[in-house]
């Protein structure tokens, strides 16, 4: 098979907070509200996926931490209890999941043909993170399509911003031939928030949204100038400021998942759909997807 | 004092799952075996862990399930076996715990919910030094944003927990020495720490905890930070919340059982049993804090 293709590139972040306010069957602590304008804006990006239709879901977890190379889960079925464990409190969620396993070797062997470093996780005790679950969730409550989870390799702790993206560009190029031999119509998500400096205290009342704003105003700024560059559609500026936004906003971005995806979809000059922009305990996080030109939802 | 020896162990799974494949794994693992003995011959009642491997972003959490009960699987070395654990927790101590860090100032809580994921390096220490689950144990997180003063203070009102509830505890730092794992794949024959600067550092912290330099390592570890430890949380701090649990000064007698690479990094079993001599306070030259006020923003009135 071929004529297999990326139809979305999306930054589709994880607070389990959003997974919380939705009160979805699957999680056992009940929300009274919160976060609505993240919810609302996963809500119309999964109404232009869904046009545009997919059959497979490639994610990239932050939470999923694997210093010695990049992994792939490799268990066609996974379910288990996911317990948050930063916000217990908030995220206990009963997942049932299906794995595209022939596609993920087929990303693994590309990747390994970029020279990068990789392990498929064959034990079925392995409990899939809570990254993975909630950017899935948030992007296809149903479940109903397979996904690929790969792992965050951990390069920027190890070496820099600037090694991450090397390796990252090089797994995306893999994903792209691996995703074009399945086929498949893949949708991608880098799933990662933008500013990432946390409140270390709680409102008693979690969804307390007259609590809720950005840690600061210089991480504000630094995700309005992303979001700026990704609505331009200047994406190969927003990989060359990568280091720099890393690093001073704290960004979850180093975890290579948004590099990841870009890498994927080729680092196309493409304007992106923001839509939303929200924080969560103080991150900065937003909701952006990339349609191929051919590819209008 | 409430504590009755101090314990450093390495939290990767090799020398539970794997002993068998290299001889510097399997020598941790007997070492943890002697420091098992030892924490059962100093009279403990209570085994309180303080794990680098579970991180916290709200203040500090306290494990206070008292029966959690899960197959864990490791999130890297995941083909190195399942860890299927029942522990034995002391809740009621858990909640005394977080209340003594919130009467310092902390943020604290405690944690209790089927399925919690207990942290690999809690769930090996346990496992190696509790298997019975014979002592009531506790599990503290590390928390990202803690930096010296939350960490010492942690270890104070650890102190004031024990002291309250009358407590004799063994206290265990789970943490490697220095911490770059390798980034390919290396057979485990050919394990050996990452590099000769590394191995040298985990001499020199070992040379000082052999002498019962406790207070003199903590003090050190913002340098120790900067030398051989790759950032992936924060500061090097786990002996900071130790030795303020156990007093913060030098009188130990320090005794190194094993030191072994795991897959790079440094790994050492250690224990410091309290003694009345000690070696003098060489390095002490960080601030001494009772409680925490909060973040205090230089550029904004609070
Ligand atoms: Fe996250």
């Amino acid at each position: 098979m071929s004529n297999g293709r990326i139809v979305a590139g999306c930054l589709a972040p994880h607070p389990p907070h959003l997974v919380y306010a939705e009160n979805p069957p699957q999680n056992e602590p009940r929300a009274e509200c919160g976060w609505e304008g993240l919810r609302w804006g996963y809500e119309r990006m999964r109404k232009d996926l869904d046009r545009i239709g997919y059959d497979v879901l490639i994610v990239l977890s932050p939470h999923w931490q694997t210093y010695i190379g990049t992994h792939f889960l490799g268990v066609p079925r996974c379910s288990s209890l996911s317990v948050d464990p930063i916000f217990p409190n908030l995220f206990r969620y009963r997942y049932d999941l299906e794995v595209d396993v022939a596609l993920a070797e087929s990303i693994r062997d590309e990747a390994e043909r970029e020279g990068l470093v990789t392990k498929m996780m064959r034990n079925p005790d392995f409990r899939v993170d809570y990254g993975t679950i909630t950017s899935c969730h948030l992007t296809n409550p149903t479940w109903d399509k397979p996904i690929v989870a790969i792992s965050s390799c951990r390069a920027t702790a190890w070496y820099s911003v600037e090694v991450m993206q090397e390796q990252q560009l090089a797994l995306g190029r893999a994903t792209a031939r691996a995703v074009a031999a399945s086929g498949k119509r893949a949708v991608l998500l880098a799933s990662n928030s933008l500013s990432h400096r946390h409140f270390t205290t709680e409102a008693a009342v979690p969804e307390d949204m007259s609590r809720e704003h950005v840690t600061s105003h210089a991480l504000y700024l630094w995700d309005m100038r992303m979001l700026d560059l990704m609505r331009q559609g200047k994406n190969q500026a927003v990989l060359d400021l990568m280091p720099e936004f890393t690093t001073q906003a704290i960004s979850e971005t180093d975890s290579g998942a948004l590099t990841w995806m870009l890498g994927a979809l080729g680092v196309p000059e493409l304007p992106a759909e923001v839509y939303a922009y929200g924080t969560v305990i103080g991150t900065g996080n937003a909701v952006v997807g990339w349609y191929p030109p051919e590819v209008t939802p | 004092m409430s504590v009755t020896l101090g314990v450093i162990v390495p939290g990767l799974p090799h020398p539970l799952l794997v002993p068998e494949q290299n001889e510097g794994w399997m020598r941790l693992r007997v070492a943890y075996e002697q420091a098992r003995q030892r924490i059962l011959e100093s009279g403990a009642d209570r085994i309180l862990i303080y794990s680098t491997m579970w991180p916290s972003i709200i203040g500090h959490q306290m494990q206070a399930d008292p029966t959690p009960t899960w197959t864990h699987v490791d999130e890297l070395f995941h083909d190195l076996g399942s860890m299927p654990y029942q522990f034995r927790i002391d809740a009621p101590f858990a909640e005394r715990w977080a209340a003594c860090a919130r009467a310092r100032g902390l943020t604290a809580r405690t944690v209790a919910y089927h399925g919690f994921p207990i942290d690999t390096g809690s769930v090996v220490a346990l496992k190696l030094l509790n298997p019975d689950n014979a002592l009531p144990a506790g599990i503290v997180s590390s928390n990202m944003y803690a930096d010296r003063a939350e960490t010492v203070v942690l270890g104070k009102a650890t102190a004031d927990a024990l002291e309250q509830a009358g407590h004799k505890a063994a206290v265990v730092v789970v943490s490697t020495l220095s911490n770059r794992l390798f980034t390919d794949w290396v057979p485990p024959a050919e394990d050996r720490v990452h590099s000769q600067k590394d191995d040298e550092w985990n001499r020199k912290i070992l040379e000082f905890l052999e002498a019962g330099r406790l207070e003199d390592v903590a003090q050190l570890s913002r340098e120790i930070q900067k030398q051989i430890r790759v950032k992936k949380v924060v500061n090097f701090k786990a002996l900071w919340w130790m030795s303020a649990v156990m007093g913060q000064s030098n009188r130990f007698a320090g005794h190194v059982h094993a030191y072994a690479p795991i897959m790079g990094t440094g790994g050492a079993v250690v224990t410091l049993t309290p003694t009345r001599e000690g070696f003098g306070d060489k390095e002490f030259d960080e601030e001494d804090v009772e409680v925490f006020q909060g973040e205090r923003s230089v550029l904004t009135r609070a």
